[in-house]
């Protein structure tokens, strides 16, 4: 909480002082609020904005590249797996149309050609030639197939019918997957005859398990029940039924998202290959598609993160900058504005006490005289001047006129200076000035006061006017301070060869440590609740820099406090007028 | 030594005109500006005592018509106000030794006459 009190400005608890006039004319806490809201709102919005739809449109690319990467990949292992049967349907065809294949018969010569097709394709297991009913005339292979009758089963129906037939992989003999492939042929005589072939799937189970594909890529064939062909990483064995939907008939390559039953995202590219009853399915796992993805979106949501940050930083930092820079001009307005109303005040006092030592300075005056006159009279009458009686009555109404007059004196002495001005002034005079106003008070309460001033001070030019209000706010200050019986001490000497040094110290109940540094600002006050204003130290030291000088504080709690003003020998007019606007 | 007091009140110069005269200071009195520029027409005087604010009339202005009649005439201000202004134009033509706040003792304007005839 330190750490935020320190970085607190000083504007931020402002509401909370109590409530003088002028306050503030600005709520600054909600000012500020205003300006990070609305700033925030203006710069992040549209970087948020661009972010999301950049990121969207990324990720948009990111899939629509992982849907068409499956696609050509599907076509591209449709082509060869087409090829690879097209080859050996190429070859059978061959056979069957070749010249010696219709003359000889025998089973040797089926053999030869079941070995030749051996070392050159591969994966033959054996051949067989089945006459129109069905039944297998010749054989060759690992088995003794001849005589076999095929004439129920459904291939050999598809075979008479359309004239090639491939089938779905069976497990054979030797529960190794295999499939078989059979062509019709005719005789010039119009009879027909079929030849068929096993072979194993070796080939092009070789052909999908050999290839890399990304995103744990899987690569098989389904038949169009949905069994197994060949087998599979993770989506189940050969001959096995396949977990994954059966994709609908399609003439062309297709690319879908499923979700998986233990909830994996997959993406399933899949290719019906004509003339076969296979379906050829791509399988990949789509979070491991995206995880290249993954990196460019962390990069995404960092740089949105930072900037945001940085931003608001900015933002922050741009706001408690300037509302401070208004806090404290308001509050330097409102200071002059309560500098005007007080030196307003003092104006005014000073032109009611004008007024009033001049209508009482005239029957004064007439009272002066008459009582005068009546003491010459009385000097030159003998029976009167030995009257002690009346002398001494005249002589009391004579020193009580005079005593009358240094009053109206002193208050249009006060009255002359509330006019701002430039002229010569007695240290030594202006302060005895000040304290005459205090001395009635200063007797009641038994303050002592004692004045120190060296000789060595010339007069100086200020303006007496601001220099007595000066002297008048601190003296009263510390008379507030003291308990009766306390000491006052004025003193004033030079402080170096242009200015004089001015200290006034009481004894009174001290300033604490933690107080000291805000006694000039503005509406500090510990006199709260008993009518102070907070003001008046604030404008004391406003005159003292209007004057060209400086005041500092020192003070220890019970012990006193001590005021130090200096002030130039002379200060220019100008300077004057330019701070005084109002006056 | 002949003395003119000009002030609008009667009572003062009346009497100061007498402790004046009891001193041997010979001494004439009138109440307005116009009565004062016509007495020196007919009459003498080495010194004038005057108020600053005179019906009719701003004392530092009579003082110059005044002075123009007659130039060696010698000028005291009376007062009782004490306006920056005032002073600083009352005592501009006649000195600050000159501008006096009421009320003010004899002895001290006597003072003030004989320095102000002896310069």
């Amino acid at each position: 909480m330190g750490f935020l009190n320190n970085l607190k400005p000083a504007f931020w608890d402002q509401r909370k002082l109590g409530g003088a006039a002028y306050r503030s004319l600005f709520d600054f806490r909600r000012t500020w609020y205003a300006a990070v809201f609305v700033t925030s709102a203006v710069v992040l919005a549209p970087l948020i904005f661009m972010a999301v739809m950049d990121y969207r449109a990324t990720r948009h690319d990111v899939e629509s590249e992982i849907l068409l990467t499956t696609s050509r990949l599907v076509s591209n292992i449709r082509r060869t797996i087409s090829y690879f049967f097209d080859e050996r349907r190429c070859a059978l065809d061959f056979i069957v149309n070749d010249n010696n294949f219709r003359m000889d018969y025998r089973p040797e010569h089926l053999e030869a050609v079941l070995e030749n097709l051996k070392k050159s394709f591969g994966g033959f297991v054996d051949l067989g030639l089945i006459d129109p009913q069905g039944i297998q005339r010749v054989y060759a292979g690992p088995y003794h197939l001849t005589g076999k009758d095929y004439s129920n089963q459904e291939w050999f129906k598809q075979v008479v019918k359309h004239g090639a037939f491939i089938s779905d992989a069976f497990s054979g003999f030797r529960h190794i997957p295999h499939i078989v492939m059979a062509v019709k042929y005719r005789y010039n005589g119009g009879s027909f005859g079929v030849l068929r072939a096993t072979l194993d799937t070796e080939n092009f189970v070789n052909l999908l398990s050999n290839l890399e594909i990304d995103g744990h890529g899987d690569a098989f064939m389904i038949n169009h029940e949905g069994v197994l062909q060949t087998p599979t990483q993770s989506h189940g064995k050969v001959l096995q039924r396949i977990s994954l939907p059966i994709p609908k008939d399609a003439p062309e390559t297709r690319v879908f998202e499923w979700v998986s039953a233990n909830g994996t995202p997959l993406v399933i590219g899949y290719r019906y290959i004509t003339d076969t009853p296979f379906i050829l399915m791509v399988v990949k796992n789509k979070p491991e598609l995206l995880k290249a993805w993954d990196d460019t979106r962390k990069e995404l949501i960092g740089f949105l993160l930072i900037s945001a940050a940085f931003i608001l930083f900015v933002i922050l930092w741009g706001a408690t900058y300037l509302v401070n820079r208004i806090f404290q001009s308001d509050q330097k307005l409102i200071v002059t504005l309560h500098q005007i109303e007080y030196t307003n005040k003092m104006a005014s006092i000073g032109r009611l006490a004008a007024g009033v030592a001049h209508e009482i300075n005239n029957p004064l005056a007439i009272i002066n005289e008459k009582a005068g006159l009546m003491k010459d009279l009385f000097t030159f009458k003998e029976e009167y001047k030995q009257n002690e009686m009346l002398m001494g009555l005249v002589d009391s109404i004579l020193n009580s006129v005079t005593r009358c007059g240094r009053i109206t004196k002193r208050l249009l002495g006060f009255a002359r200076h509330m006019d701002v001005s430039i002229q010569t002034v007695n240290v030594n005079d202006i302060i005895r000035e000040v304290l005459g106003f205090l001395n009635k008070e200063a007797e009641y309460r038994s303050i002592q006061i004692s004045i120190d001033i060296s000789d060595d001070i010339p007069d100086i030019e200020t303006d007496a006017g601001r220099l007595q209000q000066v002297i008048l706010n601190i003296i009263n200050n510390a008379f507030a301070a003291m308990d009766n019986n306390g000491h006052l001490q004025v003193k004033a000497g030079m402080a170096d060869p242009e200015n004089i040094a001015l200290t006034i110290s009481d004894d009174g109940c001290g300033i604490p440590e933690s107080d000291i540094k805000r006694v000039f600002e503005p509406f500090f006050s510990t006199k709260t609740g008993t009518g102070g204003t907070g003001l008046g130290l604030s404008i004391t030291y406003g005159l003292v820099e209007q004057l060209g000088g400086t005041i500092d504080v020192t003070s220890e709690v019970n012990r006193g406090t001590t005021f130090s003003i200096t002030l130039p020998l002379a200060i220019e007019e100008k300077e004057m007028k330019n701070s005084c606007v109002y006056s | 030594m002949r003395v003119l007091l000009v002030d609008d009140e009667q009572e003062l110069v009346e009497t100061l005109a007498e402790r004046l005269s009891i001193r041997g200071i010979e001494a004439r009195w009138v109440t307005s500006g116009d009565g004062a520029l016509e007495l020196i027409d007919r009459e003498e005087f080495d010194i004038a005592v005057l108020d600053v604010k005179i019906p009719g009339m701003n004392g530092i202005n009579l003082r110059k018509l005044m002075k123009e009649k007659h130039p060696e005439m010698k000028f005291i201000f009376m007062t009782g106000h004490g306006s920056q202004d005032d002073f600083a134009a009352g005592s501009a033509e006649t000195g600050v030794d000159y501008y006096l706040l009421k009320p003010v003792s004899i002895d001290e304007l006597i003072l003030k006459m004989n320095n102000l005839m002896n310069t």
